[in-house]
């Protein structure tokens, strides 16, 4: 590697997170620690019926008797369950529009460029924005409404219509799921609902940021979206978060079910905190992503761009039960600095002639280790099932680490499954090429990294594309080599 | 003794030793005679239920005694294998020295299930040469679990082709720990068709630079067997090419596993690793899991992975019916097609002609 490379990997890693900032708003925050009282706190709190109290509880039932799971490649200092705020909200009265809001609040949305009023109608962006826990301003409600479609915090969905939450909340994760899922479910504190009544394609791409404000608080997002029959939406997602010394934990669960013909596109852009040049701080992401394709030809699709968080544990999966189903995962995961990250995907085959396609990006730089971890399986029912799997991993610099993992697992002589790995750092001819064409080595290297994710930024809704090209640059700029 | 792998463990999470460790095991009996022994001018092992008989074997130069040796791992199989080990081969070939090939053949044969634990040692000076042909047989029911502990000096070569071929109520675990100096080679072939469990492990260090490993494998599995490769590859210095094709045909109720594993350290740039896995699903019973994994702590490096699960390519079949050969044998022209690849990286002529004998007989009775 070249002296310039070094230099520029030098200038790069000690960038500074430019979404650090946070907002001095006054937090209203319930005693430290984890026990049934706190998890009839929460749910008092929210109005709860007493269904949802006692599924609660069995689910913090669940979670005392699991353990943290180990056999992802990340490491960390044990975490101190009984150290963290389970629940924290903006001390006010969630508002009514947004002249209610707290002015603080919409200016922190507006540094990290949230299209939260006019510049949300031009985008044609419908923003359900969770300020830490609680969901704090929702627009377009009323086109939305008109459509049919129900936009809102679960809270409210909870109670406005406790019929479809009692439905499907646990449906795709039961609420003994795994480790985090278990302790999501127990403290939960808000999050989207999105229902898509039958045939109705959703007017507009609907968009929740998530946001992690205050110190020591835990984020238990809980997403669930369902498309009915015919139905059709896709959902974006995107986090920035303010810069913490402390590492900050966050298992959100998000679950999405079709129906017949139904239609769900999932996208995200992760940017939290990384933590420092040391590796201090920076947020600690397990989140349990899980999508069933219950009826005939439905369709689920997952796009991520993962840039941040100091250590990512996430595997969007897709469970093909109806019959010609399609699973779809598309994923970028950049790791620099000290971070790590274990994502990847699982696609469940169970009805006939299903089809699944994964195809993963992984770039790792500094000192980071990047994993991919994908099962692909194929039960007997599953005759004429497809998947095509492509995992490839980029390595810059000779510090960090990139592996991958992936289950395959054919039980029907019918179906069809390929995979391909391939691991490489960038080609000194491709970087000859472009360098000799006048471009900086930075720049010839942000070409070709992103023509390397290009299969799967291409993927990402139009409001996101810009977004991610831009993260993927910030990220990199600073790795290349 | 050290208690059987669970499938707890990750390692062995495909393949299930229950069948095992519910079966009681004695002391292997005594076999006088061994039929069907190969008819090849070359220096022979003959064990029989684990005891190498002097009578049936002939002398090799390079061979030393039986010797006991400590175990330093930890893995289960290694510790079983070391607790109970009678016997096996020791081979230690001088520097500069090309020892041409040797047969090591295991037959095993008795009226109530037994086990042995042959533990077996190679060692190759620099730039020695040498090539062991192993082949595995018996009838009955039957527990082998072979080690083998094998060195490769700087510049060395070492073939070890082998040829499952046990009962098919049989069960064989090998493990096999190859250590592979600077520019020395170890050219491994697995024919996995009998026994009704079996599995066969290779740790393959390469330690110096341009050091080689090809580990391939074939399984043709039938019935209710299940046939299992796993293989990790160590690259621990610079410049190092791995290379791995491993092809599996499944019929009946079988089960076939592959894990593959390439680690590739910081210190191993401009390593080349390739490994392909590929697997014919015959019946609709077949099972077929595949893990192939790749942890890279270099940057320089080419590594690449590839995997494939399926049917007979239904327009290949077509192709050929159109061409007027039947069904059953456009389907057996194309099956023999996808083996006829894993039997390539096979370049001794020999061996080759005992698997591709074997491979004959196996089709004989499908």
């Amino acid at each position: 590697m070249s002296s310039t490379t070094d230099a520029v990997i030098q200038d790069l890693a000690a960038q500074k997170y430019k979404y650090g900032f946070t907002t001095e708003i006054e937090m209203e925050e319930f005693p430290k620690g984890l026990s049934p009282d706190i998890v009839r706190m929460i749910s008092a709190k929210k109005g709860e019926p007493a269904w949802l109290l006692e599924w609660r509880l069995k689910a913090y039932e669940a979670w005392l008797k699991m353990e943290e799971p180990t056999w992802a490649r990340i490491h960390h200092a044990p975490i101190a369950y009984q150290d963290l705020y389970y629940y924290a909200a903006p001390a006010k009265a969630a508002p009514k529009s947004l002249d209610e809001v707290d002015p603080e609040l919409l200016r922190t949305y507006e540094k990290l460029g949230i299209p939260l009023n006019e510049r949300a109608a031009l985008a044609g962006v419908a923003v359900d924005a969770v300020f830490d826990s609680v969901s704090v301003a929702t627009t377009f409600r009323d086109t939305l409404a008109k459509a049919g479609v129900i936009f809102c915090p679960i809270s409210e969905a909870v109670r406005e219509h406790p019929e479809l939450v009692r439905k499907y909340l646990g449906s795709v994760v039961p609420a003994g799921d795994n480790y985090f899922a278990a302790l999501n479910s127990a403290v939960f504190s808000d999050g989207s609902f999105v229902f898509i009544p039958k045939g109705v394609k959703c007017p507009m791409e609907l968009s929740t940021y998530f946001r992690i404000n205050a110190r020591n608080t835990g984020q238990f997002e809980r997403t669930l979206i369902i498309a009915e029959d015919g139905a059709s939406v896709s959902y974006l997602e995107g986090c920035t978060a303010p810069m913490r010394d402390e590492n900050q934990l966050h298992a959100a669960v998000v679950e999405l079910v079709a129906m017949d013909d139904a239609k769900i596109k999932y996208s995200t852009v992760q940017n939290w905190y990384p933590g420092d040049a040391d590796g201090k701080g920076g947020i600690y992401n397990f989140v349990t992503k899980r999508g069933a394709c219950r009826g005939r030809n439905s369709k689920i699709s997952w796009t991520q761009v993962e840039t941040g968080s100091a250590i990512t544990w996430k595997y969007p999966s897709c469970i093909l039960q109806g019959e010609g189903s399609v699973g779809e995962f598309y994923s970028v995961a950049v790791t620099n600095g000290h971070q790590q990250a274990d994502t990847g995907t699982k696609m469940i085959h169970i009805g006939k002639n299903t089809s699944s396609t994964i195809i993963s990006k992984g770039i790792s730089a500094g000192k980071s280790n990047n994993t991919y971890r994908g099962q692909v399986k194929i039960l007997p029912g599953a005759s004429g099932a497809r998947n095509f799997t492509q995992c490839d991993s980029l390595l810059i610099g000779d510090q960090c680490g990139a592996h991958t993992v992936p289950y395959i697992e054919n039980r029907n002589a019918s179906a069809k499954v390929e995979h391909e790995a391939t691991t490489s750092k960038i080609a000194e001819d491709q970087l000859f090429y472009c360098r000799s064409r006048g471009l900086s080595e930075e720049d010839a290297v942000g070409l070709i990294v992103n023509g390397f994710c290009k299969d799967v930024l291409k993927e990402l809704p139009m409001e996101f594309a810009v977004e991610a090209q831009k993260l993927l640059a910030v990220s990199l700029e600073g790795s290349v080599g | 003794m050290t208690a059987l792998p669970t499938r707890k463990l990750e390692a062995w999470r495909f393949t299930d030793l229950r069948q095992i460790s519910s079966t009681e095991f004695g002391a292997p009996p005594a076999m006088a005679a061994a039929p069907d022994l190969p008819d090849l001018p070359f220096p022979r092992f003959v064990f029989l239920n684990g005891t190498l008989n002097a009578a049936l074997s002939t002398a090799f130069a390079y061979a030393k005694p039986f010797a006991p040796v400590r175990e330093q791992g930890a893995q289960p199989m290694a510790l079983i294998n070391a607790a109970n080990a009678k016997d096996g081969i020791n081979i230690e070939v001088p520097d500069g020295v090309d020892a041409g090939e040797v047969l090591l053949i295991s037959q095993a044969s008795g009226a109530t299930p037994f086990a042995f634990h042959p533990r077996h040692r190679v060692t190759l000076g620099q730039g020695a040469k040498l090539t062991i042909i192993e082949i595995d047989k018996g009838e009955g029911v039957y527990w082998q679990n072979a080690l083998f502990d094998i060195d490769v000096a700087q510049g060395a070569t070492l073939q070890h082709f082998r040829l499952q071929q046990e009962s098919v109520e049989a069960f064989n675990i090998t493990s096999i720990r190859a250590r592979i100096a600077q520019a020395a080679a170890y050219e491994h072939f697995t024919l996995t068709l009998g026994a009704k469990l079996s599995r066969t492990e290779i740790e393959a260090d390469l330690v110096g630079e341009t050091a080689l490993a090809h580990l391939n494998a074939a399984q043709l599995l039938g019935g209710a067997q299940h046939g299992d490769f796993t293989t990790i590859i160590r690259h621990k210095a610079p410049n190092c090419p791995s290379r791995q094709t491993v092809k599996s045909v499944l019929a009946g109720k079988a089960r076939g596993v592959f894990q593959g594993k390439i680690e590739v350290d910081q210190i191993a740039q401009k390593t080349d690793g390739y490994q392909m896995s590929q697997a014919l699903l015959l019946s609709p019973d077949a099972e077929m899991d595949i893990k192939p994994e790749l942890q890279i702590f270099a940057d320089d490096v080419k590594c690449s992975h590839g995997a494939t699960i399926g049917a007979l390519d239904e327009e290949q079949v077509f192709y050929l019916r159109s061409r007027g050969i039947p069904e059953a044998d456009a389907r057996q022209i194309l099956i023999r097609a996808f083996l006829e690849e894993a039997l390539e990286p096979v370049t001794h002529d020999a061996s080759k002609a005992i698997f591709e004998d074997a491979l004959e007989s196996w089709w004989g009775k499908q």
